[in-house]
């Protein structure tokens, strides 16, 4: 169940101006009612709802591996890296695949929508007062017309391991 | 150039450039116990290999490094920059040498003289000078004149090495374009394999390429798993085969070829990883001066190249250590009656998916004794838990780091880098190793390893309603076991616990359990609790056993091992993960992991150690000593313990071997006759077998052994010990709660006079009889110790005063009591063992008198705490013979003591 969104990079723009060369383009998402991004260009795969094998032991943000056509895929549920309540039950995830050193991994999402492509002039770096978790894996923010787009910093929310802190200890702000 | 040399050259200078390293950051860190293992394994390799190549410059450059490195790993020295120097001169020194070795294929004369004195001086402690590089040794590429420098045999002053005519010939058959340096030799290959067209066609493929090639197969093979399931799924739903069968099953068949192709493309056989073992063992048994045959079968036997490759060090040490340890020189074997040439045998072959490699010398086998002794004297293990172990287990310490048995040190081998290295680097590539050893006929070493390491066999199992595969390599046996005891199936084993802990009796041993619901923190499944039975899965970890306990097992699988995420590694539970033909993700567990994470793996050994010291650093309820008690059942359900350290072995006696001998029942025991004493008064006149605690008591030829008969062995806790005194049954010390019952503590004493009235009246120093015996007090808090100690230390012919407390021991001095010695335990509550040497020390009649501590820690630091506070000497608790030397010790040295200082008085009066 692949949603083919990536063929069309471009099929929805924001605004009338045509594409420019710094515009970026990003997979849109929404975790927890929040609209975030991610980097078209870093999205290997958009999936559905997959069966995820547990894996004992690992920290609460991994959900499991999952199989994505013979490569094995480690799963990071993004609510709670987020440090967000878990989905309400009957809200099957989706996730968005993306590769770091070689490896898949799939983070687990509400929702995937739409590909946007969005000028420069609309980005901001973070607010002071953005929550430590948050601030953590945000890379700055996005004004839409009706609403805030947070682009994920996908590499720090895939640096977790032993050593990781959890974005509740954080202490940044 | 000769093949060994190339090869030496190409391993050493990566060792030297490693070595550099190491050895700068361990003089930034020189407590790094890891660094220092690693430049000494790498030092050690370059001398044990020159050796060989007949490279006595390198060699004696090397074995002075070594030297120094030996004496820093063993704590006899410590880093200094001066060391480093020294270390990192002799480093530059070897580097000189085979560079010239690289460019000559022979050793350059030169004298190292003032290098080794240096070093020697460096490994003595001495302050040093650093020694010039290069200047000291010019580097001379002469040919060698009056030096001793065994060239090689093919080491032709030619800087190029020239190949073969045999290996020429199949380059030919290739398109190489080495044509073009014909020569006549070159040109009669040529014609012969033109004239022979069946001969051998061969093209060099970059092993990248073969890697590359596996991967694919590997997928391949996932994928032909995962449509056959679909298939199967699809023709069961709608009940009937569809087009898609047949070409399914083709696909099936060419997948199986390729993969079995593709493999083969990767095998080799192991003889190439025997090449240089006949060299080896010639030079081995010139330089140790034995007559040694060397025997390969199974040489043609295919293995993966990659395991091929990881398997050629481990077998050289070992087969080295066989002809240097194992097997005697040709007079001890004329003497023993054995052929004058001994032998060592090398035996490969395939065994259901892996390849058994056996490794075996018919020499002297490897001596128990000698190991049990090293074992108690490097700290591995404890006496109790030696006496715990039978010879197999013993016999496998050898494969412990730091250990060797070689009574010294010689320059082929025996300082115990070694056989650790072996087993880390099997393991490394899920294989397992063993031995095998009779006294005088030999030992055999068995090797198992996987086939290829990309694909390999796996049981898969059910806990907590997670699926997870097991190598099968690990996999001993499967055991079925209920939970709770149920008198209507007497057969299935039923899983015991310990203070919660579970075991299982498997066959007369107690399997230690560990749930892997519990121990991956899963969810509990309902329906199995309710059926009360589950699997046991027995794995083997080196040499140690272990049950997982899970809720179902279904079939083996073949699975292609993926290494987990990065993120995942730091879970040491898991090897790998991999995807089954139903196309879901299952984690691999790790044995190795699982074992190290519940403390199996150095069981009775230094981990455990390791663990336990570490536990009582913790200040907890734990400061309370804890004791190995062996509980066994004698007359009567309830059960009865005595301290497992005292028992020497557990032997388990047939009814037929128990013979008469003037009333009393004995048996032949290890050559001589051992009487036996039923615990309960009499031999129970319906039991088949009984369980017997053997004690002894002396050494060598003195040893005296006697049997006591019990009608069970129930098990061995260790637990700490309250024991509450009752003096009017004999035979019985007290009663004590152990694992959570009442339990008689048996009085040892009583039933050793019962099997021998001579038992307590052995000839010790100072017996004359009377009291001229040497009086000694005893000073310990515990009863139940002071209760062992006494009649141990009456038997041995002291007459001995016990005091409870250190009040007590003052009291008595001042009282006026006098001793010939004093005996205190260190844990005391108010005055202390410490406190209390010291007063003695400060003033009195006994300020000269020796004291020796009895103490649970017997780590340097405390004997150096206890020396600084006064005692004599230091000794281990329940060590009745380290105790009873160290008496004789002190009491001749206060005997001489004493006698100078009458003789001076006497002198003073004349």
């Amino acid at each position: 169940m692949n949603t083919n969104l990536l063929e069309h990079p471009a099929s929805s723009r924001q605004g009338a101006d045509d594409q420019r060369a710094d515009d970026a383009t990003f997979v849109t998402l929404t975790v927890a009612d929040q609209l975030c991004g991610i980097p078209v260009l870093g999205v290997r795969d958009v999936l559905g709802e997959q069966t995820i094998t547990r894996i004992p032991l690992a920290s609460r943000e991994i959900a499991g591996s999952l199989n994505l056509r013979g490569r094995i895929v480690t799963a990071i549920d993004l609510r709670r890296r987020l440090g967000l309540p878990d989905a309400p039950p009957g809200m099957p995830p989706m996730s968005v695949v993306a590769e770091q050193g070689g490896e898949l991994y799939a983070l687990l999402v509400d929702q995937v929508s739409e590909v946007m492509t969005l000028p420069p002039s609309s980005f901001e770096a973070n607010p002071p007062t953005l929550p430590p978790h948050w601030s953590e894996f945000s890379a700055g923010i996005y004004r839409l017309q009706d609403r805030l787009l947070v682009v994920l910093d996908v590499t720090r929310l895939l640096s977790l391991g032993p050593t990781s802190r959890g974005p509740a200890s954080h202490g940044r702000s | 150039m000769d093949d060994l040399l190339a090869d030496f050259l190409t391993e050493t200078n990566e060792s030297l450039a490693e070595l550099d390293t190491a050895l700068v950051k361990l003089e930034r860190t020189p407590d790094d116990a890891e660094t220092l293992a690693l430049i000494f394994r790498l030092v050690h390799t370059i001398k044990g290999t020159c050796g060989f190549l007949g490279l006595p410059r390198l060699e004696r450059v090397a074995h002075a490094a070594e030297n120094v490195l030996g004496r820093v790993r063993d704590g006899q020295l410590t880093v200094t920059p001066g060391i480093i120097t020294t270390v990192l001169a002799a480093l530059d020194r070897i580097k000189e040498i085979v560079e010239a070795l690289a460019a000559t294929a022979a050793e350059p004369t030169g004298d190292d003289a003032d290098l080794v004195v240096a070093l020697d001086a460096a490994a003595e402690g001495r302050q040093t000078e650093p020694v010039p590089p290069a200047a000291a040794a010019p580097v001379s590429a002469r040919p060698a004149t009056t030096d001793k420098v065994t060239a090689p045999p093919s080491a032709a002053p030619v800087p190029m090495p020239t190949p073969a005519p045999t290996e020429r010939a199949v380059v030919s058959a290739s398109t190489e374009p080495s044509a073009a340096m014909a020569t006549p030799g070159d040109a009669h290959a040529e014609v012969q394999s033109e004239g022979n067209p069946v001969g051998p066609q061969t093209i060099r493929v970059g092993v990248d390429v073969l890697e590359d090639l596996m991967t694919l197969v590997s997928e391949l093979v996932l994928t032909r798993n995962q449509l056959l399931q679909l298939a199967r799924v699809h023709e069961a739903q709608n009940n009937d085969a569809s087009g898609f069968t047949v070409p399914l099953q083709r696909l099936s068949h060419i997948t199986s070829d390729l993969q079995e192709g593709v493999m083969k493309t990767r095998m080799q056989p192991i003889g190439n990883a025997w090449q240089k073992l006949p060299r080896l063992v010639r030079d081995l048994a010139r330089d140790v001066g034995k007559k040694i045959e060397l025997v390969m079968r199974g040489a043609e036997t295919e293995l993966d190249r990659q395991v091929l490759e990881l398997i050629k060090d481990p077998l050289t040490h070992m087969v080295r250590n066989s002809g240097d340890h194992g097997l005697e020189k040709a007079e001890v074997r004329r003497a023993a009656g054995k052929p004058e040439t001994g032998r060592i045998m090398l035996n490969a072959y395939h065994e259901g998916g892996h390849i058994i490699i056996e490794v075996a010398d018919d020499g002297t086998g490897l001596h128990v004794d000698r190991i049990r002794a090293k074992v108690l004297a490097k700290g591995l293990a404890t006496e109790a838990e030696l006496s715990a172990m039978n010879d197999a287990e013993i016999q496998r310490f050898i494969f412990r780091p730091g250990f060797s048995t070689a009574a010294q040190v010689t320059a082929v081998s025996g300082r115990g880098v070694g056989m650790d290295v072996v087993k880390t680097n099997i393991e490394k590539i899920g294989g397992t190793i063993d031995l095998k050893s009779e006294p005088g006929r030999g030992t055999t070493f068995t090797i198992k390893i996987p086939l290829t390491l990309a694909i390999v066999s796996a049981l898969i199992v059910e806990a907590g309603g997670e699926r997870f595969a097991i190598p099968q390599i690990s996999v001993v046996e499967l055991v079925r076991a209920r939970l709770d005891a149920d008198p209507q199936a007497t057969t299935t084993p039923v899983v015991e616990r310990i203070h919660g802990t579970p075991v299982l009796r498997l066959r007369d041993r107690l399997l230690p359990l560990v749930n892997l619901t519990d121990l991956l923190a899963l969810r509990a499944t309902e329906g199995n609790q309710a059926e009360r039975s589950v699997h046991v899965v027995v794995v083997q970890v080196g040499t140690a056993s272990l049950g997982i306990i899970v809720d179902r097992v279904f079939d083996t699988e073949e699975i292609v091992v993926k290494p987990v995420a990065p993120i995942l590694r730091h879970i040491t539970m898991f090897s790998g993960n991999t995807i089954l033909g139903d196309g879901s993700v299952i984690m691999i567990l790790d044995p190795n992991g699982i074992a190290r994470a519940t403390g199996v793996a150095g069981i009775a050994g230094a981990d455990r150690r390791a663990d336990r010291s570490h536990n009582e650093a913790i200040p907890a309820a734990q400061t309370q000593p804890r004791t190995a008690m062996l509980l066994f059942r004698a007359g009567g359900a309830e059960p009865k313990a005595v301290p497992l350290s005292l028992v020497a072995r557990l032997e388990d006696l047939p009814r037929e071997k128990i013979e008469f001998s003037a009333g009393q029942p004995v048996t032949q025991y290890r050559g001589r006759l051992m009487p036996l004493v039923p615990l309960t008064g009499a031999i129970d006149p319906a039991a088949e077998r009984f369980a017997v605690l053997v004690f002894t008591d002396g050494d060598g030829r003195q040893e005296r052994c006697m049997g006591l008969l019990v009608d069970e062995i129930i098990d061995v806790v260790e637990d700490t010990l309250q024991i509450e005194l009752s003096g009017d049954r004999p035979g019985l010390l007290g009663s004590a709660v152990i694992a959570g019952r009442a339990t008689d503590v048996i009085d040892i004493g009583h039933w050793l006079t019962q099997a021998s009235q001579d038992w307590f009246r052995r000839p010790e120093p100072g017996t004359a009889g009377g009291d001229s015996r040497p009086h000694l007090l005893v000073v310990e808090d515990s009863d139940f110790f002071r209760h062992l100690l006494v009649p141990t230390l009456g038997a041995a012919g002291y007459r001995v005063t016990a005091a409870g407390s250190g009040a007590e021991a003052l009291r008595l001095r001042d009282a006026g009591a006098m001793f010939d010695a004093v005996i205190s335990d260190i844990e005391m509550p108010q005055i202390d063992g410490h406190a209390l040497v010291r007063q003695i020390r400060a003033s009195g009649p006994w300020a000269h008198l020796p004291v020796i501590a009895l103490t649970s820690h017997a780590s340097p630091d405390h004997i150096d705490a206890g020396r600084e506070a006064g005692f004599t000497d230091y000794v281990a608790k329940f060590e009745r013979e380290a105790l009873l030397a160290s008496l004789r010790q002190c009491l001749v040295a206060a005997g001489r003591a004493a006698t100078a200082t009458s003789r001076r008085r006497l002198e003073a009066a004349s």
